[in-house]
């Protein structure tokens, strides 16, 4: 095998003012030409693994730094960021910090001047990465106009100018909605195949990039838990972290398959292998309950109970620019919960800012039965005191479980935490508001770089609010997120809505808008989530053996 | 959510022939107009110099930010023409009496500092106006490349630091934003203003450590002096750097023959002459060629 391209020796990491570890004895090689995936909960080191190989951890980071990470033979204690930055490429998770210059070929030509090329190689370099990335259209653009997935594309582009070596990833993603971020995992893959390039990616959604890499690295507290090949990893995960498995592992684990899949197509094989793939999956797989499809998209409820919220023809028009919202019609039901989904720049914040009275529609009416309280993306904009209990009063913190937090500073709250808090002061105590408690709830992507576990407490929490009678509405990027905590989603497009159902056929019948147990069951019996779907196996393999137990079939 | 466009007071590059051209044109324009600005005084030729760069504003397609701008340089401009009046004794056409005034003694408002008053707030009007135009409409990137070849980190740090007002100016924005969600609606009191205050300050000192250590990885500490790089000259290229070149030759021609003389005090001489008219038609022409070759402007 090929010397190693990064290599960790007993790498141990404080940062500053901290006693635990942040890396904790980390050694690992990753050789050239591997794609690797690095995985673990939130706060576990892949953020700090990423920037100690790249140097900032410690040149830029400080702190208390043991052992050593080499890089292509150099040595991070002995050289900076900057010198190893011609050998490594780093794409951080917020494309908005990452974009330096104003136009896109000055951001692309940037690293490679630095580097002292000469005027025809930085031409020939910013030409060729455009190309590469398929951002030559966008060249001559102003950063400022970038819709999130071009941001995080041009980011992408100015990291490989120099054709590095290396490309190490934080989350790039995130942000991203689901067909720009298979979009950015296809282009890694392709860099990784066609010209060999390393690729060290840190995710959350790993169902999203699993069967794109090599081999994946979990770290639990700082410490690497697991390195192998998928396959070993999921099988690892199911015994040591579930949290970390993919929804398709989940389902193959709960109905008692093995082995656990790495993609879609995998899982489908072996469901087929076992004859429990059905000939024709449908996706008209209303649940119990569930509201009927409709052809006038959100005005069937409208007529039943006096809605919580509804939206007549609203249209947000930009005075010399477009139309963000054209024409949107919605209603929400007390109780009723909500996925909003759709691409990036589709009008879903837009949408949900004219739902809380922020914005005023240039056309159309939006009528509320209450207050409609919003939470924005980022909850950490809502922190201006340096103590929990001076945001929020004591029984909005108790409502979300952060009373004994009180008396801690909110920026040293886990994401979870913060989010919750962010909630708290949101929604407020009953009788705070002189509306009183929020007839609405509306959320803006909410789940940001959170882990699975996180993410299933929050479900669970607005699983719950929506059961006492609150609207929820979510705009999300998470299919899966979806699934878990709204029974009918909306998908916006252009400002527009253009499908409006039963979650369970909305989120079963797409290839990015849907959840990863929907596309191996093939939308069947509307199972959105491994739970879901492995109950539909149990009763397909009791159907094909009537005599047998499901378990012993399976 | 997108940016509410015609809203943004930075550079981004749209389809027009300022735009198009190359920023070291841009500037030379820009340049000479601010010359013509300090150099000349008769209200008149300023006028004709306030119509010519409006009707720039217009043909570069930020004449509803410019128009903007004039609002907020007439609360600049107005002061000045208030203070002049009031503090200078020159002038011999008095029209009000204050009476005595104590230590400041006789307070006769003149016609003369009235129109001095006047052009000097003219002059800072057409100053803010060049300025806005040129930060709306000529690549700052560009520019400060140039001044990368002399000292790369200083002008390196100045594009950061245009880079960085957009982002702090989204930033406040979703803080507010936030705020005004609050179940008890937006802070108010001094002490909650403070706070937000140290909020923002905090977020923009995480975003400029996200910033820099995006530098760091992109070989900033090792930086070096940016290459030179020769492109051919374009149609709008010669014509701002030729437009530039006829204004200032205009305003030191208006100033050397006379054609534009003006003065205030002790009383107000301003001959509007057919020299002085035929230098305002210069000087707006001058400025607005330049707009109306309008091929090859796409971005």
């Amino acid at each position: 095998m090929s010397a190693p391209l990064l290599s960790f020796e007993r790498v141990t990491y404080r940062y500053p003012d901290t006693d635990s570890p942040a890396l904790d004895d980390v050694s690992l090689q990753i050789h050239p030409g591997e794609f690797c995936l690095l995985a673990g909960l939130s706060g576990h080191g892949k953020s700090t693994l990423l920037r100690a190989a790249c140097g900032l951890a410690p040149h830029f980071d400080g702190g208390r730094f043991a052992g050593h990470v080499t890089l292509a033979g150099l040595d991070t204690r002995e050289h900076g960021p900057a010198r190893l930055g011609a050998l490594v490429g780093v794409l951080f998770q917020d494309p908005e910090t990452q974009l330096v210059m104003s136009s896109v070929r000055a951001e692309l030509a940037l690293a490679l001047e630095s580097r002292g090329n000469t005027a025809a190689a930085v031409a020939r370099g910013v030409e060729e990465v455009a190309l590469a990335l398929g951002i030559d259209s966008l060249l001559d653009r102003s950063t400022h106009d970038l819709s999130g997935g071009e941001k995080q594309r041009v980011a992408l582009g100015a990291a490989l100018a120099g054709r590095p070596r290396m490309v190490l990833l934080d989350e790039p993603t995130s942000q991203l909605d689901p067909v720009a971020g298979d979009e950015l995992i296809g282009l890694l893959r392709r860099l990784n195949q066609e010209w060999e390039t390393t690729i060290l990616l840190a995710e959350h959604r790993l169902e999203r990039c699993l069967a794109a890499a090599d081999r994946v690295i979990a770290l639990e507290h700082g410490r690497v838990a697991c390195d192998g090949d998928p396959q070993s990893f999921l099988a690892w995960a199911g015994e040591r972290v579930p949290a970390l498995q993919t929804p398709g592992a989940r389902l193959f684990s709960l109905a008692g398959l093995h082995p656990p899949p790495v993609g879609v197509r995998a899982a489908r094989a072996t469901l087929r292998l076992n004859g429990l793939l059905g000939d024709q999956d449908h996706t008209d797989g209303r649940r119990e309950g569930d509201p009927a499809p409709s052809s006038k998209p959100g005005r069937r409820r409208a007529r039943r109970q006096e809605a919580a919220l509804s939206m007549r023809g609203v249209w947000h028009e930009l005075r010399d620019g477009p139309a963000i919202l054209r024409g949107v019609a919605l209603s929400l039901a007390p109780g009723e919960s909500v996925a909003l989904m759709g691409r990036n720049g589709a009008g879903k914040s837009t949408l949900l800012r004219h739902a809380a009275g922020l914005l005023e529609p240039t056309r159309g009416r939006v009528e509320r039965s209450g207050r409609v309280a919003l939470l924005l993306q980022n909850p950490s904009d809502y922190f201006i005191h340096e103590r929990v209990g001076e945001e929020a009063s004591a029984e909005a913190l108790e409502a979300v479980g952060l009373q004994e937090m009180a008396a801690r500073n909110p920026r040293d709250l886990s994401g979870g935490e913060r989010q919750r808090l962010a909630l708290a002061i949101v929604i407020g105590a009953p009788g705070e508001s002189q509306e009183g408690s929020p007839a609405v709830l509306a959320l803006d992507e909410p789940t940001r770089g959170m882990d699975r576990e996180t993410k299933a407490e929050l479900a669970a929490e607005l699983n719950r609010r929506a059961s006492e009678g609150q609207a929820v509405i979510v705009a999300t990027h998470d299919p899966e997120f979806a699934a878990a905590c709204a029974r009918r989603a909306i998908l916006l497009a252009d400002g527009r809505v253009i499908a409006d159902g039963p979650a369970c056929e909305l989120l079963a019948g797409g290839w990015y808008f849907a959840t990863e147990t929907a596309r191996i069951l093939g939308g069947a019996g509307g199972a959105l989530l491994p739970q879901q779907g492995a109950d539909l196996l149990r009763a397909r393999a009791q159907l094909s053996h009537p005599k047998a137990t499901a378990e012993a079939v399976l | 959510m997108k940016p509410v466009m015609g809203m943004t007071l930075f550079y981004r590059r749209i389809a027009s022939p300022l735009h198009a051209a190359r920023a070291g044109a841009g500037a030379a324009w820009a340049l000479s107009l601010t010359a013509a600005t300090l150099i000349l005084f008769h209200p008149v030729v300023l006028l004709a110099l306030l119509a010519g760069i409006l009707g720039a504003g217009r043909g570069a397609g930020v004449g509803r930010a410019l128009a903007r701008s004039l609002r907020t340089a007439a609360i600049v401009a107005l002061p000045i023409v208030l203070i002049n009046v009031l503090v200078s004794r020159e002038g011999l056409t008095v029209f009000a009496r204050l009476g005595d005034l104590g230590p400041f003694g006789q307070g006769d408002l003149t016609l003369e500092a009235l129109v001095y008053g006047v052009v000097i707030g003219l002059k800072v009007t057409l100053l803010i106006l060049v300025t806005t135009l040129a930060g709306l409409a000529i690549d700052p990137d560009e520019l400060l490349r140039v001044f990368r070849r002399l000292s790369f980190r200083s002008a390196l740090t100045a594009s950061l630091a245009t880079r960085m007002l957009p982002v702090l100016s989204a930033d406040s924005q979703r803080l507010a934003e936030a705020q005004r969600t609050r179940s008890t609606g937006a802070p108010s009191g001094a002490r909650a203003r403070v706070a937000l205050l140290g909020a923002v300050i905090g977020g923009s000192m995480d975003r400029a450590m996200d910033v820099a250590a995006t530098l760091e990885v992109r070989g900033f500490a090792g930086a070096r002096r940016a290459p030179r790089a020769p492109r051919p000259l374009s149609r709008h290229d010669i014509a701002f750097t030729a437009s530039a070149a006829a204004i200032l030759a205009l305003a030191v021609l208006g100033r050397l023959t006379g054609a534009a003389s003006f003065s205030a005090y002790p009383s107000v001489h301003m001959p509007t002459s057919a020299g002085a008219l035929a230098l305002c038609a210069a000087l707006i022409l001058a400025t607005l060629l330049p707009f109306c070759d309008r091929r090859g402007i796409e971005p």
